[in-house]
């Protein structure tokens, strides 16, 4: 099982990622923007940060970049990709992902712990949780309002795509609760085929006592556990 | 060079150049100057670069130590030992003239240019702080709104460049008060880490070796900053709005990794950020390092505007440049790595053996100058100094009581007592895993991966302290920055400081100046906390005066264990809380007094550095044995106001129920006061009788309060008792800022 996490020039969790996904096991390997071929790897991981920059939308020229077009070969090939924050917005840019992320509704940037309950484990990116679950894990964006119109909304939840709501401590959908004006409060959706999921939230930052949570390591060992030959510590 | 200006006395004065420093520069040259080097000298003289009016003060601070590897001035940043084969480099800058007039590209330049020196060093930067200065923020008048404009648009500069460039910003501290009204202060902080061997030289070494310019290209951005920083701000400061420069923390991003990337390679002789003063500084400062000469071809530089002039290229503070001197034959090694990275770059020029700096446009001569002397031999200025008058102390009689059921939830919701989660939570103070203390606590704690280190930081200042009396002021703020360290079960290491002053030419505030540093230099001395480094900002002041003197301290300390991590927070029902220290008296320059009676009067606390080191060996003891669940330190606000933080400012709040006995005096006077030497404690009930025989055999007076627990934070003394309910304590403090930003209007 073999672990990409790409490098854009502007990608400031990529060692975050790796480390996190290299303490769960994995064998993670970086790749730079500019390649062309993901071949040999199950999981590609599009970590966050600002890409190009990001001056212009986010995730807008990064879905140009030559690594991209290995993500979406591989993606439709089935291999599973997951993107954390602008990794997620990279993901819908690119259409592999629907609806789109805009500017947080209190137009700040925003970094806290947020809850997270989770939908449904029938995915191999939550297959560790239960539904109903309530996460712990950071948040810190700045556009990470997620947006797409009802019809999209009916049809993705229709198909089970969302994957993660922002929620109270409790599990409840709040107002409150929604950092950033969310629609209908989703953190996170998948495609329909369920091998490529994006969310707003950081799980990589979340794995570790020390640093205050471990939640994140339900999301990054049930994609582990959906790889071929693991090799997981129970960690 | 026939369209130059004419160097006229209105020229050298514009300059800001005084008649005696024009014949210096003639004695230097041997000549008159041309525009050009006119507009060089004016720079590299300003006070921003060259210090000439705080140089001999600043000899005064502490800069050595075992610990010290680079000593404060010899480079960008010091650079000190953590252990292990690994060093930190950590600085404090101030932005506080671009800021005036731009806060959020002022605020942004600052972040970028302290991160800048920081991996000139050759080190990794992991962590921000930052250290804020503003007008008040609450009220409706046309001043308070632009003091919300500042504050809102300072915060968002820091965010957007910190958060960009991925390094977490952990933490700072904010006041707010009329005196930087017009003229806010932002410092900036960034660590970095380094093996001891990849420290990084700014020297210019080598004859013959290739120097070469990396980084974004120039324009006209900036010109002058240096300059514009050495002037006090006035209504047509608006107008220097081209002074400030415009930052691109993408492009930073970039030249931060390409440069460490380079630096890992052999190919590198020195390395220079062109900071204040851009190609100038560089250029001059690291052949004056290396005891060379550089010769350098404007057209080869790389430009993003048309026709710009010699004067103007030299001049620029365009962003995200730096000057590396590259080991000739090494070339390549340059090339790879920056179009790898997609950055520009462009070899411009070569090191010489006769020590001028010379400036050619497309080969011919534009600028011809003794390096070493444009860099080093700035006139020193030996300022009148006003003597120091004590403050009348504060007569009490004076003072109404306010009811403390009234006044705490009162002060929990004044903007600098209250929470800063409106501002922290605009940063990143996540990113690179390593917030194990997040903002809100005494100190932050990152822990440094590559080091395996617990790093504490820390920045404080009690600039109300300071107007009354500079030097005991200066002294609390470093034994405040230990304390808090302390509290957080850290021993501190070193020192930067940021010397934010008025006019220094006004005897009174080169007064204070003085005083405070010496102050700084005494209680830097007496902690063992060398100082690394810093920056000095002075002409701080506004049409309305110059502002409370702020020599804010930025303080790193190192946690030998992860265990020993402590915050300042209760962490259950049922522990015995403690105060470590003297209830104490006198309600003078205290917040409350300032804060709810509108006057900043009497005679600060007085600091003994005893009592106040015994404090800090108990804490860290008491931590290192295990034996306390929570540490806090006593500071503005007096023992009310950290109780009540204790209380609300973890996630999860816990109450407290406090007895104080029948301590006489008036009940605003001792839940008030800011009696130095400080702390509250709790410990889990089973190791109460361990701590108190830890406590006295240590000599340290200490007062049992009470108990954690319930839903209210309640405080009796002397038959009055007074009860908050938690869940409004918290909203009172934790939206406080948020309310004043988000409700009220800011255009």
């Amino acid at each position: 099982m073999r672990a990409a996490v790409l490098r854009f020039p502007g990608s400031n969790c990529d060692q975050d990622c790796h480390l996190a996904l290299d303490f769960l096991g994995a064998d993670v390997h970086y790749v730079w923007h500019k390649e062309e071929s993901l071949d040999g790897f199950d999981l590609i991981v599009v970590p966050g940060g600002f890409s190009y920059g990001d001056y212009l939308r986010c995730g807008a020229i990064a879905r140009f970049s030559p690594v991209m077009r290995a993500v979406v070969r591989a993606a439709n090939e089935g291999r599973l990709v997951l993107g954390i924050c602008n990794g997620f917005q990279i993901l819908c840019e690119a259409r592999l992902l629907p609806g789109a992320l805009v500017r947080n509704r209190s137009l700040h940037f925003l970094c806290q712990d947020v809850h997270l309950r989770v939908e449904t484990a029938a995915t191999p990116f939550t297959r560790a949780c239960t539904p109903g679950q309530v996460l712990k894990i950071p948040i810190a964006h700045g556009e990470g309002c997620y947006f797409a119109d009802d019809a999209t909304l009916d049809e993705i939840e229709a198909n089970d795509q969302v994957l993660v709501r922002y929620c109270a401590p409790d599990g409840s959908l709040t107002d409150g609760a929604n950092p950033n004006g969310s629609r209908r409060s989703i953190a996170g959706v998948c495609n329909r085929e369920r091998n490529v999921f994006g969310l707003m939230p950081h799980p990589e930052r979340a794995c570790e006592p020390v640093l205050g949570g471990t939640d994140g390591r339900f999301l990054l060992r049930s994609l582990l556990e959906s790889l071929p030959n693991p090799g997981i510590h129970a960690a | 060079m026939s369209a130059d200006p004419a160097i006229t006395p209105e020229a050298i004065a514009r300059h800001g150049i005084t008649p005696g420093e024009y014949s210096r520069i003639r004695e230097i040259l041997g000549r008159d100057p041309n525009f050009t080097e006119l507009g060089i000298f004016s720079v590299m003289w300003s006070e921003h670069c060259s210090y000439k009016n705080s140089k001999p003060e600043l000899r005064k601070f502490p800069t050595t130590g075992p610990g010290v590897l680079v000593k404060a001035g010899e480079e960008n940043a010091g650079v000190i030992d953590i252990g292990d084969g690994w060093a930190v480099a950590f600085k404090m800058e101030s932005h506080n003239h671009p800021s005036a007039v731009e806060p959020f590209q002022g605020a942004a330049t600052g972040v970028g240019g302290i991160i800048r020196d920081i991996f000139t060093m050759g080190a990794r930067p992991v962590f921000n702080l930052n250290s804020l200065r503003f007008g008040p923020i609450h009220g409706d008048g046309a001043s308070v709104k632009n003091n919300r404009r500042l504050f809102a648009g300072v915060v968002a500069g820091i965010a957007h460049y910190g958060n960009c460039i991925g390094i977490p910003t952990i933490g700072g501290e904010i006041y707010f008060d009329e005196s930087y009204e017009g003229n806010p202060l932002v410092n900036v902080f960034c660590l970095g880490v380094l093996r001891h061997e990849q420290i990084a030289r700014g020297a210019a070494e080598g004859v013959g070796n290739p120097v070469f310019y990396v980084g974004a290209e120039t324009g006209r951005d900036g010109l002058a900053g240096a300059a514009f920083a050495s002037r006090e701000l006035t209504e047509e400061s608006k107008e220097d709005r081209p002074a400030v420069q415009v930052g691109d923390p993408f492009k930073e991003k970039l030249l931060l990794e390409a440069c460490l990337e380079l630096l890992a390679t052999d190919a590198v002789a020195g390395i220079q950020d062109m900071g204040a003063a851009g190609l100038t500084c560089s250029t001059c400062e690291t052949a004056s390092r290396g005891g060379t000469g550089v010769e350098i071809d404007l057209a080869l530089v790389p430009r993003r505007e048309q026709a710009m002039t010699p004067y103007e290229t030299m001049l620029s503070e365009s962003q995200e440049r730096m000057l590396i001197i590259v080991k000739k034959g090494r070339e390549d090694v340059v090339r790879r790595i920056f179009e790898k990275w997609d950055l520009p770059y462009a070899e411009v020029g070569v090191v010489k053996d006769d020590g001028m700096m010379r400036v050619n446009d497309h080969g011919v001569t534009v600028a011809e100058i003794p390096a070493a002397k444009l860099a080093d031999d700035a006139p020193i200025y030996h300022r009148e100094a006003a003597p120091f008058v004590p403050p009348a102390p504060l007569d009490p009689a004076t003072v109404a009581e306010i009811d403390p059921g009234v006044a705490l939830p009162a002060l929990l919701r004044h903007p600098s007592l209250a929470s800063k989660n409106w501002v922290y939570r605009q940063y990143d103070h996540m990113v690179r895993l390593g917030s194990v203390v997040r903002p809100g606590s005494d100190a932050a704690v990152f822990l440094v991966r590559e080091a395996g280190k617990f790093l504490a930081a820390t920045s404080d200042c009690n600039a109300l302290y300071c107007k009354l009396d500079p030097r005991e002021g200066a002294r609390i703020a470093v034994a405040e920055a230990a304390r808090n360290l302390a509290c957080s079960g850290a021993e501190p290491i070193a020192v930067t400081d940021n010397l934010n002053f008025g006019n220094p030419h006004k005897p009174e505030n080169f007064g204070q100046l003085r005083e405070a540093v010496e102050g700084l230099a005494e209680a830097c001395r007496f902690f063992d906390t060398p100082v690394t480094g810093g920056n000095v900002s002075l002409y701080n002041e506004s049409p309305a005066g110059a502002i409370d003197p702020t020599p804010t301290v930025g303080m790193v300390g190192i946690i030998r264990e992860e265990s020993h991590i402590t915050t300042q927070y209760f962490k259950g029902a049922g522990d015995a809380v403690y105060l470590l220290g003297d209830p104490g008296s006198g309600l003078d320059a205290s917040h409350y007094l300032k804060a709810l009676h509108g006057r900043k009067e009497g005679l600060p606390p007085r600091l003994d550095f005893a009592t106040e080191k015994r404090l800090h060996d108990t804490l860290r003891g008491l931590i290192r044995a295990g034996l306390i669940r929570s540490a806090h330190d006593c500071s503005e606000g007096g023992l009310a106001l950290a109780l009540a933080e204790c209380c609300i400012s973890g996630e999860a709040p816990w109450g407290a129920d406090i007895d104080l006995g029948n301590i006489a005096g008036r009940a605003d006077d001792i839940l008030f006061n800011e009696t130095q030497s400080r702390a509250v404690i709790s410990v889990a009930a089973d190791r109460a009788a361990a701590v108190e025989t830890a406590l006295t055999s240590a000599g340290q007076s200490f007062l049992r309060m009470g108990t954690t627990g319930g839903s209210d934070f309640r405080i009796r003394l002397a038959g009055r008792a007074w009860t908050w309910p938690l869940a409004g304590l918290r909203e009172a403090w934790y939206g406080a800022i948020s309310r004043l930003m988000e409700e009220t209007n800011t255009q």
